[in-house]
């Protein structure tokens, strides 16, 4: 198993590449709540972004509402610039099913129209169940259908596989 | 043999499923409601005012009784939860028999809706449509009769915890036409259940209903000794008709009596706060000054009261027990 | 006519102070003997009444039957089937039906219906006023010669006292009974429970006790200035018990009845919003209950009635207080009266008494007992018979009641009208 500042530092080494592959001019860092805001903010700092970072919260646009209902705690989103015609860096911990991306794109979307969009996450890991791909990974994992893995944090940034109950994404 | 009020409005879960009344509702899901709707006040000031929660479903606003400002929270509260939102008054006319309660019911259910916001001039008409809609329906009150208002009493809670922070140590009085008043019978079940210190009413004898103490409130009917230690007030709205039912002689002697001013408004805390739900009669039951100046959150409560009810309106839609 | 003999029974009869276990002889529609077998007595029919009681038919003080004009509700034929399975042999009906009972025309059509019905013992009240509307004497005297065996004020409000007292005078001309239901109209406000905690929580519209007890206290008082016999119908009050006792003690010729449900059902058991409550004069608190039953041991309160008042289903569908008041009650009469018995609230004499030798009394019928020589009115019950409140054992029409679905004890096996049996269980024991 990796440690974590091996996979910061895929990560990081994977953002600077497409940075530049796909041309991205003065990107909006967004991360989505909460372990994507974790990686988010190390993110935010090696690359010495300035502008502050957004923070995403989809429980409002989450697709299994009508399974599990409304969420008590939620701390609003907050996007500190316009979204119109932006390049944007959207990042999260673990990407899974592409259900948490596929809203987050929907909220984002729902602020204005941007130029660009890379998603990029900490570890991706099999069970893909939308069209959707990360465009850098600090790794890809295979596991079996009872095993999950967590990111705890933020001081100290931690990764946990844990197995257990069948999950839900 | 029917159920308990507290077991129609939840379902197998525990879960929030219509919402009639605030009585038999745990201390834990009116917290769980005040929490929703923290979450929900933050989007007034977003870019984003909408969010996706209640796409594709519809919610029917069904209204017995005129009230176009509880109406339109209701009509924005489900706009901005994505619903699809159709509104309806329907007069009831004692000489026009029409369509009978039921009847109204099930036309729109055979138009596939998914909740009926109702607002009633008869006490027990949002418990009658809860208990004989179809099984997927959800339920709102929006004002039954002199039954309960519960929506407002949420907002109001709402209100009082932005501000105050605490029940359990808070002296609320709640001043008016309290015999008439749902919005007060829900306010005195919610202050209740949240564990507030006490609840007093003020009122003439006239307007305070048979064994009022039994709701769990202590009573006076005078103003200046009522006020004393006061935390909350809240103002209820005297309507003309009691005057003209020989419940009160006159507004200018209710005034005298009862009526908020600012040297009365003095004798309670120094931090006390005045609410009211609406609409205000100045120089009836307020005087202008008092409803205008800095101890007022009377605006307050109208902005808090579309997030309440975004809040109750996204809970009550849940699933009944995960999908079937 | 029919020869039938009654035996193994345990027979209760109040009027003539007789329970033991004897069997009664019947011919001619008359009871010929009790106990002591007529010679050559050849019975035509044998009922074995092993383990079961045999008492005078019930005589019901407080009926609507919704015919003539409420058809819709219930008729004569269905209601007169649920009146024979309760053991119900007399039944007085209230005139507010439609048209009001204020002309012998219409007191001539109850006669009729009753007859088509099979179902002869059915008294009309008279309207004590026009149309009920309490401003002009009704015709009382073609009325009672027309078969009305009082007059009435149904639910409905006297304009002033002044007409009150007229029409009592009249009344008292006739020599006919009184029966009058004691309801302020103004302090009644058109509500529909009782002024107290639970119609606070539920923001009911209500009615104090006062609207009751002051409506009683005003017609006392005429009734001595008159010297009108009245009785006082369905009351539900602690404080009208007292006033009853009171006018009793001080020997004015009066009586009173209380509803059976009152008995049983205070504010306290409305379930939310449960239009199957919903009774007019309203179910009150423990106190008055108590009151009422101690009333009824006591002796002031006379008799008991089922107030029964069917009603279609739409009349209870919609919010409570928009619904119709009143409960289907016949069929429940017996068993809440020996649940009474049973919490020794009363004795089983006093509840049969209270169903049969009073009525007897207030209305002057010769029946209400087994005395040879009056009409077989009988009842024959099972005390011990339990059976669901359900739509396979409930004939009328009417299914509001807050007892549906519950299981009482003590059913109706036999009754006899005039001799005839007009009811008997399938289920039960022998009947040759």
């Amino acid at each position: 198993m990796l440690t974590i500042s091996t996979l910061l530092n895929n990560l990081e080494a994977e953002l600077r590449k497409t940075q530049i592959a796909r041309k991205l001019a003065n990107p909006l860092m967004i991360g989505i709540r909460t372990g994507g805001v974790w990686i988010a903010e190390q993110m935010h700092e090696r690359l010495a972004i300035s502008e502050p970072l957004g923070l995403l919260d989809i429980s409002f646009y989450r697709d299994d509402f009508s399974q599990i209902g409304v969420h008590p705690h939620v701390k609003p989103s907050c996007v500190p610039t316009h979204i119109e015609g932006r390049d944007i860096i959207l990042i999260d911990d673990v990407f899974y099913t592409g259900r948490t991306v596929r809203a987050a794109l929907n909220e984002i979307f729902d602020y204005g129209r941007p130029n660009q969009v890379i998603l990029a996450v900490l570890i991706e890991r099999d069970g893909k169940q939308i069209p959707i791909a990360p465009d850098c990974v600090g790794t890809r994992m295979v596991l079996t259908a009872d095993q999950r893995i967590k990111l705890t944090g933020p001081k100290p940034l931690a990764i946990h596989l844990e197995t257990s109950a069948p999950d839900k994404p | 043999m029917t159920e308990a009020i507290d077991n129609l409005q939840l379902n197998a879960e525990g879960k929030l499923k219509h919402f009639i009344t605030i009585e038999g509702l745990s201390k834990a899901l009116l917290t769980e409601i005040l929490d929703t709707a923290e979450s929900f006040v933050g989007m007034t000031d977003q870019q984003i005012k909408k969010v996706p929660l209640l796409r594709g479903k519809t919610i029917v606003n069904l209204f017995f009784e005129n009230s176009t400002r509880t109406r339109t929270t209701f009509e924005l509260a489900a706009k901005r939860l994505s619903a699809d939102v159709l509104s309806m008054s329907i007069s009831t006319s004692s000489t026009s028999k029409g369509e009978s309660l039921l009847d109204t019911i099930r036309n729109l259910e055979a138009m596939f809706v998914d909740m009926f916001v109702v607002r009633h001039g008869i006490s027990g008409a949002a418990h009658f449509i809860a208990r004989h809609t179809a099984p997927h329906i959800s339920v709102i009150n929006a004002g039954d009769g002199q039954h309960a208002h519960p929506t407002q009493a949420m907002l109001d809670m709402f209100t009082i915890r932005q501000i105050k922070k605490d029940f359990a140590d808070l002296r609320v009085a709640i001043i008016g036409d309290i015999l008439h008043s749902r919005v007060a019978r829900s306010q005195i079940q919610a202050l209740n259940t949240l564990g507030a210190a006490e609840i007093r009413v003020i009122a003439p004898k006239t307007l305070l209903p048979a064994h009022v103490e039994t709701l769990g409130v202590s009573v006076s009917h005078n103003l200046t000794e009522g006020l004393q230690d006061i935390d909350v007030i809240i103002m209820l709205r005297l309507q003309k008709e009691r005057m003209t039912s020989a419940l009160l002689p006159s507004e200018s002697e209710y005034f005298k009596c009862f009526g908020l001013t600012e040297s009365k408004l003095k004798i309670a805390k120094p931090n006390a706060i005045v609410m009211h739900p609406g609409p205000i009669n100045r120089g009836v039951e307020i005087d202008s000054k008092v409803a205008d100046g800095p101890q007022s959150v009377i605006l307050k409560q109208v902005s808090n009261g579309i997030a309440v009810r975004m809040a109750i309106m996204s809970m009550a839609m849940q699933p009944q027990g995960g999908m079937q | 006519m029919n020869r039938i003999l009654i035996k193994h029974g345990r027979i209760i009869d109040p009027a003539n102070e007789i329970d033991r276990v004897c069997p009664v002889y019947i011919a001619d529609g008359k009871i010929i003997s009790v106990s002591v077998e007529p010679a050559g007595f050849n019975p035509d029919i044998v009922i074995d009444a092993d383990k079961q009681i045999v008492c005078p038919g019930f005589i019901d003080l407080s009926t609507r039957l919704r015919e003539p004009g409420q058809s819709r509700k219930a008729t004569f034929k269905s209601e007169t089937l649920a009146a024979a399975s309760a053991g119900v042999t007399t039944m007085c009906l209230h005139p507010d039906t439609k048209p009001v009972i204020d002309t012998a025309a219409v007191a001539e059509l109850i006669r009729e219906l009753a007859d088509k019905a099979d179902y002869p013992q059915i008294y009309p009240i008279a309207a004590l006023t026009q149309k009920l509307e309490g401003t002009e004497l009704s015709s009382m005297l073609s009325l009672k010669q027309a078969g009305c065996i009082a007059v009435g004020n149904a639910n409905q409000p006297i304009k002033n006292l002044l007409i009150l007292r007229r029409a009592m005078e009249y009344a008292a001309s006739h020599d006919l009974l009184l029966m009058f239901r004691p309801n302020d109209y103004w302090l009644g406000n058109n509500g529909c429970a009782h002024e107290g905690a639970v119609a606070t929580r539920y923001g009911l519209p209500s009615i104090p006790d006062a609207a009751e007890t002051i409506a009683l206290d005003q017609c006392l008082e005429l009734a001595e200035l008159t010297g009108c016999r009245v009785h006082f119908g369905q009351l539900s009050c602690k404080r009208s018990v007292i006033k009853i006792h009171q006018a009793i003690k001080y020997g004015l010729d009066v009586s009173a009845d209380v509803a059976i449900h009152q008995l049983h059902l205070t504010e306290n058991d409305m379930a939310p919003f449960d239009s199957a409550y919903h009774v007019l004069p309203p179910l009150r608190t423990e106190a008055d209950k108590q009151y009422l039953r101690q009333g009824l041991a006591g002796g002031t309160l006379s008799a008991i009635c089922s107030d029964h008042q069917p009603h279609d289903i739409d009349a209870k569908l919609g919010a409570f207080p928009e619904t119709e008041p009143g409960v289907s009650s016949l069929e429940t009469l017996l068993p809440l009266m020996l649940k009474l018995v049973t919490k020794h609230a009363i004795t089983l004499e006093q509840g049969i008494a209270a169903l049969s030798q009073n009525p007897a009394r207030i209305l002057r019928l010769n029946s209400g007992a087994l005395t040879p020589g009056l009409p077989a009115d009988i009842c024959i019950f099972d005390p011990e018979l339990e059976w669901q409140v359900n739509a396979d054992n409930w004939k009328s029409r009417g299914v509001n009641t807050p007892f549906w679905n519950h299981t009482l004890k003590g059913r109706v096996t036999h009754t006899l009208q005039a001799g005839r049996i007009i009811h008997y269980l399938h289920c039960t024991r022998t009947y040759s």
